[in-house]
């Protein structure tokens, strides 16, 4: 894998973002709003493979590392009253920071006790944490409790979004092609190997949670500042299963395979409503309460999801590393 | 006192409700190592099986009866045997050489799958699941209440759990079956047909859910095409608690978890149950990092 | 084979390429013979009973008035987009239904909290939204083009708590309330303050999550600090199952809640365990204004099976749209929200509406009782 000219693609990144941000107004809302899903789906995603992918631990929480940072990043905008652009984005930038620490110290929370645990056990931990994070936030009136909280400003923009997106990749990717990070992968080949090579193994997978938190509070600050309204019920269970799929379908450790999972993944329902809008304005559903595929668009979902899985069980882009002797 | 009481009983029959689902749950995890997300799913099918073929079965044997429960028990365990069986035959075989994390996709596309299918088929509305066990009143001796219901769940839960036990010590597929775990590529080379083991443990584990299903369906007799997520989930939880494969863990952890509820609920906050409930988890896991019952694997260099 | 980077770099200029493919959609089309009502509902997932509900009673409204010759000589057509029950699909979903369709107006939700998603984006558009069942206050408080043909929590929350202590009677009331839910949560607020204002006690507040099965543990509570009755301010979904078990512990005082009781699938699952329960709703059955019993009627003949109280305000929402364009004599976003504001008594299938100064729907709420399986008129109780 080259990573020589990383940065230079990163500035690159950054650039066709802000040119295309500024084109906003050109772009169709309705798509300009499901890119912002894609950018939010591929930090996610990408921040949950450092954790399930390349360290090969098996986390079922990401989504309560979302509903941290958003609340807290909500939180704070929303103290803020009409500001100018300049003045907005720098307060957008603290509050995402803000939500992604958050979300970071939550994550050494959740981190400690891996040092004991493994496998599903672990699982069953991320997917409890996740649950108490969601159960707290409900309880709580001053963020709306079960109703919601209402974000007053949506400064989310294509810059932001795809900017952080690369942010993450280039994060995740610099940290996995480090002398360091080689940690990662030797934990997710054999944890007992590489304890025994002199390896800190708890480090590397207490380091693989907090960073994959703080971006997941990231993620959860662009999607609070593009939604506008936030619910706790939003960050549940099923959620992070969705991260997890982008994951595993895009092939575990494989970061652009599970960006493009995480793409296909979001615009997967979008394309089968727009042809359920098509079949609709056909007039192949005259008498029908709802267009045929309207009515069934989830369950094409889902079968699709277990055609794609059978068709390609490496993952969908997946490419080769050698693979762990067992 | 006799609040206390009742809330026992309670948190014993809502528990012991979530064993007999976590039994099902663990003996397939015990075998073939992945979490099969569509077991809540089955039991949920398991329930709706027993809602149409109720009305067909009261035509032949009076309803409700303990014959025609018996009856609905039986059609509804055998059908769901066959579409677990079917199930895995589709959608898990064709990988079974591959990491168990990409089963768990195809059985989470499954478990999605059955239950948007059954709002499409069933309706979003819940049904009401018609009587089919006689109820009585066991005891109301200084207010407290048991009913009959509770009680079947509860010797059910115990019964099967001592089949199961049977099934898996002492018989010849019980004996293949435990090979398989221990190592699938060793026990075919001693002439075991590991697919067809596989197979029946499916079958099995699905037979569990649907018997679940019905008794759940009949202490809590509203159903709908969503109704297994929760009840998985915590039945899942419980597995994982009482050590994952291990049958007598799956029934303690169902049992934990039920009554934790309940007293939570009733004694500090049912608000806070869900979050407590997992704590209590997380805190059992640190202590115990292989659950209650759980072997702890030595990792082999 | 490309380096990552440069794959990525190849991903993100496809991405402007496509973007700048996207041209905003133009507004409403004056000149087609159709008037396109978007609508945004809980299809699937796990609110779905209640969103195919407010659902078929829209497409019923739709069906009618095309039938009848449409609405301004021009047919209605209706885009029904699905959330899946999930958080973050109505922004979408709604955003979709405005630039990409060009709908005149937005009819949803039944929960307050993706109404409330969907409220701010018709606002920024200009473009007047309906929601035909979601009581929270705040949903109405977003913008001038927000409207709603149900009642609001604090009004039904203050019915019940005057019901309660004047005509039951009660002096210790126990409440228990789905804290998943911000209706049961807003009902249980403003139903307790109308209670203790009014002098009565609580007697001990417990909760659940929709969804849950087992009510056992909440209501031995419940039963150990003896109350006189006990408000239930859920979904009809769980409400039964709780009658049933509060039967089986033997708990001997009456349970009272709010419209969304209202289903027909309310009393075969509570049986004989909800004789005697009391609810308020929109309108009562016994009712002879012709159009509740036409609504009721038309609508188990179209779906063979009864209407209940989501259905009946999906119809309503529709209605009352239909009734402002006709009133403006144009589809154009600012005529329709002055014509929806200026609303007065408009008969609709859940009693006669109209539109308050907040842009709530203002009328009587009726409280009925639960008598041999049916639903038995007691009282109507005035804004």
């Amino acid at each position: 894998m080259n990573f020589r000219h990383a940065k230079t693609i990163l500035l690159a990144a950054w650039g066709v973002s802000l040119l295309a941000s500024l084109a906003a107004s050109r772009i169709n809302p309705y798509w300009l709003y499901v890119f912002y899903d894609i950018g939010i789906g591929i930090v996610m995603a990408v921040s949950l493979n450092l954790i399930n992918g390349y360290t090969g631990q098996f986390s079922l929480g990401h989504a309560g590392f979302m509903a941290v940072g958003a609340y807290v990043s909500a939180v704070i905008t929303n103290q803020c009253g009409d500001l100018s652009m300049f003045a907005a984005n720098g307060i957008f930038a603290l509050a995402l920071l803000a939500g992604g620490l958050s979300a970071a110290l939550a994550g050494l929370l959740v981190g400690i006790p891996t040092l004991r645990l493994r496998g599903d056990y672990l699982a069953i931990v991320t997917l409890g944490f996740g649950e108490i994070i969601r159960v707290l936030l409900q309880n709580m009136d001053k963020v709306g409790a079960a109703r919601g909280l209402s974000v007053m400003h949506g400064w989310t923009n294509l810059f932001w979004t795809f900017g952080l997106a690369a942010v993450t990749v280039y994060v995740v990717a610099a940290l996995v092609n480090s002398t360091y990070g080689r940690g990662f992968m030797a934990v997710h080949d054999d944890e007992v190997a590489a304890e025994a090579m002199g390896l800190n193994t708890t480090k590397y997978k207490v380091t693989a949670f907090v960073v994959g938190a703080f971006f997941a509070g990231i993620a959860g600050g662009l999607y609070a500042h593009s939604k506008q309204f936030i619910t706790p019920g939003g960050f549940g269970f099923m959620q992070s299963i969705t991260f997890v799929v982008m994951v595993i379908l895009g092939g575990m450790g494989n970061t652009i395979g599970v960006i493009l999972a995480a793409i296909l993944l979001t615009l997967l329902p979008e394309g089968l409503r727009m042809l359920a809008g098509i079949e609709h304005l056909a007039g192949f559903s005259a008498n029908r309460p709802l267009s045929w595929l309207g009515e069934t668009r989830m369950i094409i979902y889902s079968l699709l999801l277990i055609v794609l899985m059978l068709a390609r069980p490496q993952g969908l882009f997946s490419r080769k590393r050698n693979a762990p002797v067992k | 006192m006799t609040e206390f009481l009742q809330q026992l009983i309670n948190g014993l029959a809502f528990g012991s409700i979530l064993a007999l689902i976590a039994i099902g749950y663990t003996m397939v995890y015990g075998i073939l190592r992945f979490i099969n997300f569509a077991h809540g799913d089955i039991f949920m099918l398991g329930a709706f099986a027993g809602f149409y073929l109720a009305p067909k079965i009261a035509a032949l044997i009076p309803l409700p009866s303990i014959a025609g429960t018996l009856v609905v028990l039986g059609i509804s365990m055998a059908l769901c045997a066959g579409l677990g069986g079917l199930i895995e035959r589709l959608a898990y075989r064709p990988l079974r050489k591959r990491p168990k994390l990409t089963v768990l996709i195809t059985a989470i596309g499954v478990s999605l799958f059955i239950e948007y299918a059954g709002q499409f088929f069933f309706g979003a509305a819940p049904k009401k699941f018609p009587d089919i066990l006689p109820v009585w009143q066991v005891t109301r001796i200084g207010g407290l209440s048991l009913n009959s219901n509770q009680l079947v769940v509860l010797g059910v839960s115990l019964v099967l759990l001592l089949a199961l036990r049977f099934i898996v010590l002492k018989t010849k597929i019980g004996t293949a079956m435990r090979a398989v775990s221990f190592n699938p590529e060793a026990a075919a080379l001693m002439g075991v047909n590991t697919d067809h083991v596989i197979s029946f443990t499916f079958a099995l584990g699905s037979a569990l859910a649907a018997a679940a299903g019905i008794l759940w369906a009949i202490n809590y007799p509203s159903i709908d095409p969503l109704m297994g997520i929760l009840p998985g989930l915590k039945a899942f939880v419980a597995a994982v608690l009482g050590g994952i494969g291990s049958l007598p863990g799956a029934a303690l952890g169902g049992i934990i978890i039920g009554v934790t509820e309940t007293l939570v609920s009733g004694y500090i906050s049912s608000t806070y149950r869900d979050a407590i409930a997992f704590a209590v988890l997380i805190l059992i896991l640190l202590v115990k990092p292989s659950g209650l019952l759980g072997k702890k694997e030595i990792e082999k260099v | 084979m490309k380096t990552w980077p440069e794959q990525f770099l190849a991903a993100a200029a496809a991405m402007l390429v496509l973007t700048g493919c996207n041209k905003p959609a133009a507004g409403p089309d004056a000149s087609a013979d159709i008037i396109k009502v978007g609508e945004f509902a809980s299809l699937t997932g796990s609110e779905a009973t209640f969103g195919q509900s407010s659902h078929h009673g829209t497409q019923l409204a739709v069906d009618q008035l095309n039938a009848a010759g449409g609405v301004l000589g021009k047919k209605i057509q209706l885009l029904t987009e699905d959330n899946q029950s999930q958080a973050g699909q109505s922004a979408t979903v709604v955003r979709k239904l405005i630039s990409s369709d060009g709908v005149v107006a937005i009819l949803g939700e039944v929960a307050s909290s993706r109404s409330l998603e969907a409220a701010p984006i018709c606002q920024q558009n200009k473009v007047p939204m309906i929601s035909p069942s979601s009581t929270n206050p705040k949903v109405t408080e977003t913008g001038d083009y927000i409207f709603r043909v149900c009642f609001i929590d604090p009004f039904q929350g203050t019915v019940m708590a005057n019901f309660a202590g004047k005509r039951l009677q009660l002096k210790n009331v126990a409440i228990l309330t789905d804290v998943k839910s911000d209706y049961s949560v807003g009902l249980t607020k403003f139903f307790k303050e109308g209670f203790l204002a009014a002098g009565g006690k609580i007697a001990v507040e417990q909760n659940y999550s929709g969804g849950d099965k087992d009510f056992n543990a909440q209501l031995t509570a419940i039963k150990a600090a003896n109350p006189d009755g006990l408000f239930v301010p859920g979904y009809y979904t769980e409400v039964g199952l709780i009658a049933l078990q509060a039967k089986q512990l033997n708990l001997a005082f009456p349970m009272f809640g709010g419209d969304g009781w209202e289903s027909s699938s309310l009393v075969p699952i509570g049986g004989a365990a909800l004789e005697g329960d009391y609810f308020s709703t929109h309108f009562s059955p016994q009712d002879t204004t012709p159009a509740v019993q036409a609504f009721a009627k038309d609508f188990l003949a179209k779906f063979h099976e009864p209407s209940d109280a989501m259905a009946a305000l999906g119809y309503d929402s529709l209605m009352l749209l239909a009734d402002a364009i006709k009133r403006a004599g144009t589809t154009e976003g600012t005529k329709v929200r002055e014509a929806l504001a200026a609303t007065k008594d408009f008969h609709g299938a859940t009693g006669n509406i109209t539109i308050d100064p907040a842009r709530n729907a203002s009328k009587p709420a009726v409280i009925l009782t639960i008598t041999n399986g049916g639903f038995q008129y007691i009282e109507t109780v005035a804004p």
